[in-house]
């Protein structure tokens, strides 16, 4: 039988402003996990603290809310855990790029097979307000009343040259868009970061549905070479009247849990505890 | 087999020199042949931060009966370098011998008075007739001290060889060098000290707190260890890192501590045995973590081997400055285990049960240790793996109902049944947010005083559980004069300072906590009469927590702080001195 929307929802009541991009997000994931004909059991969703965060309370999968910006190292002990399993990652712009930014570069270069979706807002949602790494200069915010003084992180050229092997861009205004490329992302095998512009509607004024629709162009429209490393990265760059979205990016190359000779014999959950130690014993007598 | 010594029961081998020249490994390797003779050994590195230079020491004590700390003095010094000489001499035992190579040319004469004998060994040219690295010295040395004790040259060779197994030129070289030194010290017998009897058998092993706590763990079926790297836990690392494929187990160096607490979060949700290390500092940034394990009831095991701080400290040095943050440190009220090993069998079964515990109750539990305690060098019998059992609480593979399963169901005991996400038919909810049965968050001020209950629950079965592994261990006199406490890496010299204060008439025991929190019941007894309580920290933390518990104040303290580890002379004498 299969998957309906109504089967992965918690219940639990929402609580995100109406309007919000988050709401485009948990739909276009569950859409993807259905198209994607996943089991839910065999599905872990972690998120992070942020509005973003609420997606583990609406989403109906295995799923672990862990702490602010630890999303990365509780996921890719999960995936070594049980590589069987499909891992989803869901971040805040705040979550990912600042408490959680020492993670991030490490997750990308160990290809940690799994999806992370950022929900970029370029803002603080749920601490109302403030200034994110990803505000863009001149931003005004509660902790910036004369404008964001700072550049912004670009999550993409982190991503690339991090050495994430999928990195792509999406937006919460293209709900069509946004499902291809989180399939695309859920099925790739490494690390994929999906960086995904979610208007705010309540802190960020100037980031707004319409200030997206007026500038995002789409990468598989322009004949963008996926494989092509510096193409990406230009365009990567690219941010003013237009914004590119799409896939910038993919490279296949081994993923964290190949290297493991622990895991090569099937998921370590699966594996007996009482193991003979004879062998290391002998060693110290 | 019998071998010389100064007393007829130990013998103390110093080996000193710089950092790179290889003595950690010396010092182990003599230790290993003596265990194998039959002597019981303790032996702990004394070294500085420091990759090169510096001066760093490895002291060794044999004996025939068991000993379980370090002294100041040496019988025998194997000098690596001139510095050594100026170091050690003061602290030897008279009549004991020093092994410095003959290039060092020490003044004729030196330390005579005091009869002392030097032992000129041409170490640097012997490596260079046989082709060896100048690293070899210390072997050449080492052969020189065997004949000098009395040790059987053929068990140092096999302890050698084994540790290049196969590399066949190496072996035969270090053969070669020990066998080297061996003749040269045995043909100028200048009638050093007197016989040292062994036992009949072999030791049954020689391993550090450390080594203990990684077997520990594999035999309670751990299988990811994640850590930063810090001394002193750094070895654990190095072992789960160096014997995944033997162990089946993943070991991660992470970007962080915090990644480290993290991973081994994350790996226990998803239905593994996993565990972390680290020292104070590496734990501050943990705590979050660790709150995070308590709210989302993922079982986690930490190892939190101290130094001396605050902040970056004596980092290769030993303390017992953490007592308090490993009970309270992380914020919010919960549940946890601090338990502390005293010696390496502790180390292995407490490792091992600290597992069970963890998944018994779903909290972390905290390996409380020291440097002195993980990073030295004991003789114990081989490990009996008949008394570890796996125990790992309520897990559930499928649920039958009612209703949707409830990951953190309101049981009678406080504990929840645990799924691990991939079961059929079930869904694996963790939240760092207040939650209700099912998982999701809530702030319903009814739910939360409920999930709260649920949690403090555990408690009094913590508590129970506790009481069956004896946290309060007495050692000594039945009667005594005089009641000393202490707990960790003190209780090696407290048990030896036990022997001493026997020799001197002075009827003593040793009460030793071992479970920290929940601080176990009955400690009340044993302070009776006059208590003296021993830490390695300035505070005396456990004074504070006894204090906290029983409303015992202790009238008498003997506190180090130095960085170095007490030694059994300084507690008998603190002992004699507050008995008057
Ligand atoms: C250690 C820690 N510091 C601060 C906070 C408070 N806090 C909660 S969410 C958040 C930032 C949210 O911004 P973002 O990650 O961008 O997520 P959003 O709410 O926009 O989805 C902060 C600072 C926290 N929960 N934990
Ligand atoms: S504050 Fe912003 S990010 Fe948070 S729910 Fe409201 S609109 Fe969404």
């Amino acid at each position: 039988m299969s998957l309906t929307m109504k089967d992965l929802d918690t219940g639990a009541t929402n609580t995100w402003c109406p309007g919000c991009g988050n709401f485009a997000i948990l739909m276009t994931v569950k859409q993807a996990l259905i198209q994607l004909g996943l089991n839910p059991s065999q599905v872990v969703a972690v998120s992070g603290i942020g509005c973003h965060g609420k997606t583990t309370d609406y989403l109906k999968v295995n799923t672990f809310h862990v702490i602010h910006g630890r999303v990365l190292p509780a996921a890719t002990a999960i995936k070594l855990a049980n590589h069987g399993l499909t891992v989803l990652g869901f971040a805040g712009d705040g979550d990912a790029f600042n408490i959680g930014m020492g993670h991030f570069p490490h997750a990308a270069r160990r290809n940690v097979n799994m999806a992370y979706i950022v929900h970029d807002n370029l803002i603080y949602g749920l601490t109302t307000g403030q200034a994110s790494p990803t505000s863009r200069q001149g931003l005004v915010t509660k902790t910036t009343p004369r404008g964001s003084a700072e550049p912004g992180v670009n999550p993409l050229t982190q991503s690339l040259t991090g050495g994430a092997t999928f990195v792509a861009r999406t937006f919460a205004g293209e709900a069509k868009h946004m499902t291809e490329v989180l399939k695309r992302a859920i099925t790739h095998r490494g690390f994929a970061v999906v960086d995904v512009l979610q208007p705010c509607v309540t802190f960020n004024r100037v980031n707004t549905y319409e200030f997206y629709k007026q500038r995002v162009r789409k990468l598989e429209e322009e004949g963008h070479d996926e494989g092509d490393f510096e193409a990406a990265y230009r365009r990567a760059q690219e941010w003013g009247d237009v914004i590119p979205i799409g896939v910038f990016y993919v490279e296949e190359r081994p993923t964290y849990e190949d290297g493991f000779p622990a895991l090569a014999g099937g998921p370590l959950v699966g594996q007996p505890l009482s193991r003979d130690l004879s062998g290391l014993m002998a060693e110290f007598k | 087999m019998k071998c010389k010594g100064l007393r007829d029961d130990t013998v103390s081998v110093v080996i000193g020199g710089e950092a790179g020249q290889g003595i950690s490994r010396s010092g182990e390797l003599l230790g290993k042949a003596l265990m194998r003779c039959g002597f019981h050994c303790y032996g702990t590195m004394d070294y500085p931060s420091l990759i090169r230079g510096g001066h760093n020491f490895y002291q060794l004590r044999a004996s025939s009966r068991p000993v379980y700390s370090q002294t100041p003095y040496a019988d025998v010094l194997i000098a690596l370098n001139r510095e050594s000489v100026g170091l050690h001499l003061g602290s030897m035992n008279a009549g004991g011998g020093v092994i410095h190579d003959e290039r060092d040319a020490l003044e004729e004469g030196l330390g005579r008075d005091r009869g002392i004998n030097l032992y000129p060994v041409p170490l640097t040219d012997i490596v260079k007739e046989l082709g060896g690295p100048d690293i070899m010295r210390n072997t050449v040395a080492l052969g020189a001290a065997s004949a000098l004790i009395g040790l059987d040259a053929g068990t140092l060779k096999q302890v050698v060889a084994e540790t290049f197994e196969g590399r066949e030129k190496i072996i035969k070289m270090n053969e070669d060098a020990i066998q080297r030194g061996y003749t040269y010290v045995a043909g100028q017998d200048y009638g050093f000290g007197c016989c040292l009897e062994s036992g009949e058998r072999p030791r049954g092993q020689w391993l550090t707190g450390n080594d203990a706590i990684a077997l520990g763990a594999m035999a309670a079926g751990c299988k990811f260890y994640s850590a930063y790297p810090m001394t002193p836990a750094s070895p654990l690392l190095h072992y789960f890192a160096s014997h995944d494929k033997a162990g089946g187990t993943v070991a991660i160096q992470t970007e962080s501590e915090i990644a480290a607490a993290m991973m081994a979060i994350g790996a226990s949700y998803a239905g593994i045995r996993s565990m972390t290390g680290t020292s104070g500092g590496g734990f501050s940034l943990m705590t979050e973590s660790l709150s995070l394990a308590a709210m989302s009831e993922t079982p986690l095991v930490v190892m939190l081997g101290q130094r001396p701080g605050p902040s970056t400290g004596l980092a290769t040095y030993s303390a017992q400055g953490d007592l308090l943050f490993a009970v309270y440190g992380a914020h919010g009220e919960f549940q946890r285990i601090v338990v502390a090993p005293g010696d390496v069998d502790e180390c292995f079964y407490l490792a091992a049960e600290a597992f069970n515990l963890a998944e018994r109750f779903q909290i972390p539990v905290i390996l409380l240790t020291d440097k002195t305690l993980v990073e030295s060098n004991q003789t114990t019998d081989a490990f009996d793996l008949s008394r570890v059992s796996i125990d790992r609480g309520k897990l559930v593979e499928s649920w039958e109902g009612p209703g949707e399963y409830l990951r953190y169901r309101d049981d009678e005991d406080g504990v929840s049944p645990r799924a691990f996400p991939g079961a059929e038919g079930i869904l694996v909810p963790a939240n760092s947010n207040e939650h209700l049965e099912n998982g999701l968050s809530t702030s319903s001020s009814e739910a939360v005083a409920k999930m709260v209950d649920k949690r403090f629950r555990k408690a009094q079965h913590i508590r129970a559980a506790v009481e069956g592994l004896q946290p309060i261990r007495v050692y000594g006199d039945k009667r005594p004069r005089v009641t000393l406490v202490g707990w960790g890496g003190t209780k090696g010299p407290a048990l030896e300072a036990l022997g001493m204060l026997r020799d001197d008439g002075v009827k003593a025991r040793f009460v030793q906590v071992v479970f920290m929190e929940p601080f176990p019941g009955g400690l009340e007894k044993y302070l009776k009469g006059t208590c003296v309580l021993f830490e390695d920290n300035r505070s005396a933390q456990l004074g504070t927590l006894i204090r906290l518990n029983t409303g015992y104040a202790f009238k008498h303290v003997g506190l180090r702080y130095d960085g170095r580890p007490f030694n059994p002379g300084e507690i008998r004498d603190r002992v004699l001195e507050v008995l008057g």
